[in-house]
């Protein structure tokens, strides 16, 4: 049990997507302009993730391990995440249309994010089985919805406070999210791995 | 041999992965009435929610879920010719419209309404006003810090190079957005096509106003004598009774500090 809460907890602080691993910077910058986007976003990543390293996990270990195709990874994946989330947006569509309303805009947008790529070709590298696999991608993608919703209130805030005509924009936003950074480096050395 | 089973593997997981999805597409298909997206396209679409439903969809939903229970005139952005194209849709009533439009009742600019004190915080309307009453001296006036600016849905507000809020009549939907969040209530609906306002939003007596303001209005009752079937004096504060037509530019001309205007 610790090993999997330990795996959680230095995925989401330790080893952050994105403000230490630098994967998912494109979502990062691009949907934080609001708190309730940041959210919505932060809940599909997570979703996501989390059942996407159980899928991917299999097909590498049912189908790319026995036919010593290992090199066709990162296509293999792809593809089974993009079928992955457009089987979901169906599901959810047809179940659930209020968190489709709330969700599923957010879900093509994941499809090709590499976060999901990442967490996905991380835990062959790292050798984890199919709990710890899970395991780090809902911790992983639990981080990237802590810094998305962190920063895209630190945003909110900075518009506010009517910085200087040069700074406002991506200039801020991508020297805050070096802070923030910076903040989450703190986070080094609380769990080795 | 490597080559064939590569290519038979990924053809296979593809082919099994969009079978997959084609069945999904099947099994979960959802029957949505085809008209709400009909109806959707006849609504202007800017989900300003002044219709008191959750966007334009929702509205769409609602006129269709028991037709004739929802008015075809809630939405003040499409105004009479959405009433007419939805009514005419459903076969009900169109109802009333009137197309209504902001205003800030504030003509006293950075050069004419001078500040209390250097306001650094946090650029928001209620912020400002928060701190010690805001930053204006006039308590009563535009902060121009934007906040209503922010939520207009149509971009119609405009903050001028004065620090004051200016709507743009011909952009604005009539939603009533920025009425809800000045925290100085300075901003009102009005009918479209009024061309004279009184542009002051200030109740105290004259020798208070004109300290504040060089535009404000005094109270001298003026306007009032000269139109007096359609300004009301409200206390110290002149008032256009917009219920009633005013074309009289006597009273533009005539009001002393000129906080009667033509636009």
């Amino acid at each position: 049990m610790t090993a999997y809460i330990l795996i959680i907890v230095s995925a989401v602080l330790v080893n952050n997507f994105v403000l230490t691993r630098y994967l998912g910077i494109c979502p990062f910058l691009g949907v934080s302009r609001n708190l309730p986007t940041a959210v919505g976003m932060g809940a599909a990543v997570i979703f996501v993730i989390t059942c996407a390293s159980a899928v991917t996990w299999g097909v590498q270990v049912a189908l790319l391990n026995p036919l010593r195709l290992e090199y066709l990874q990162t296509i293999a994946f792809i593809l089974v995440i993009a079928t992955f989330v457009q089987f979901v947006e169906f599901v959810i569509k047809k179940t659930s249309p209020g968190l489709h309303r709330g969700m599923g805009i957010y879900l093509p947008l994941i499809t090709t994010n590499c976060c999901v790529l990442a967490v996905a070709v991380l835990n062959i590298q790292l050798q984890y089985n199919l709990l710890q696999s899970v395991a780090f991608g809902f911790g992983a993608s639990a981080g990237f919805a802590l810094a998305l919703v962190i920063f895209a209130g630190l945003r909110e805030k900075i518009d506010r406070a009517c910085p200087p005509e040069s700074f406002r924009g991506t200039a801020l936003a991508l020297l805050t999210a070096g802070l923030l950074g910076l903040a989450f480096m703190g986070f080094a050395g609380l769990v080795k791995i | 041999m490597g080559i064939t089973i590569a290519v038979l593997t990924l053809g296979g997981a593809g082919l099994v992965c969009a079978l997959i999805l084609v069945v999904a597409d099947r099994f979960f298909a959802v029957h949505e009435d085809p008209r709400i997206e009909t109806l959707t396209a006849l609504l202007p679409g800017v989900n300003c929610g002044a219709c008191g439903f959750g966007g334009c969809v929702e509205y769409a939903r609602a006129l269709l879920a028991v037709v004739g229970a929802t008015p075809a005139n809630l939405c003040p952005a499409g105004g009479a010719e959405t009433a007419h194209a939805v009514a005419a849709m459903l076969g009900i009533e169109a109802g009333a419209t009137d197309k209504k439009v902001a205003l800030v009742l504030c003509g006293g600019d950075s050069a004419r309404a001078p500040r209390r004190f250097l306001y650094n915080g946090v650029a928001d309307c209620a912020a400002a006003h928060a701190v010690g009453g805001g930053d204006k001296l006039c308590r009563h006036g535009c902060l121009g810090y934007g906040s209503c600016a922010r939520v207009c849905p149509a971009g119609a507000v405009e903050i001028t190079a004065g620090q004051l809020a200016l709507v743009h009549a011909d952009l604005c939907i009539g939603c009533g957005a920025c009425v809800k969040t000045c925290p100085r209530k300075l901003i009102r609906m009005i009918p479209a096509g009024r061309t004279i306002h009184v542009l002051c939003n200030s109740p105290e007596k004259g020798p208070a106003v004109k300290k504040a303001c060089q535009v404000g209005c005094i109270g001298c009752t003026l306007c009032a004598k000269l139109a007096p079937e359609a300004i009301q004096m409200n206390g110290f504060l002149a008032a256009v009774d917009y219920a009633r037509e005013l074309d009289n530019q006597e009273v533009v001309d005539k009001c002393p500090t000129h906080c009667i205007v033509r636009r």
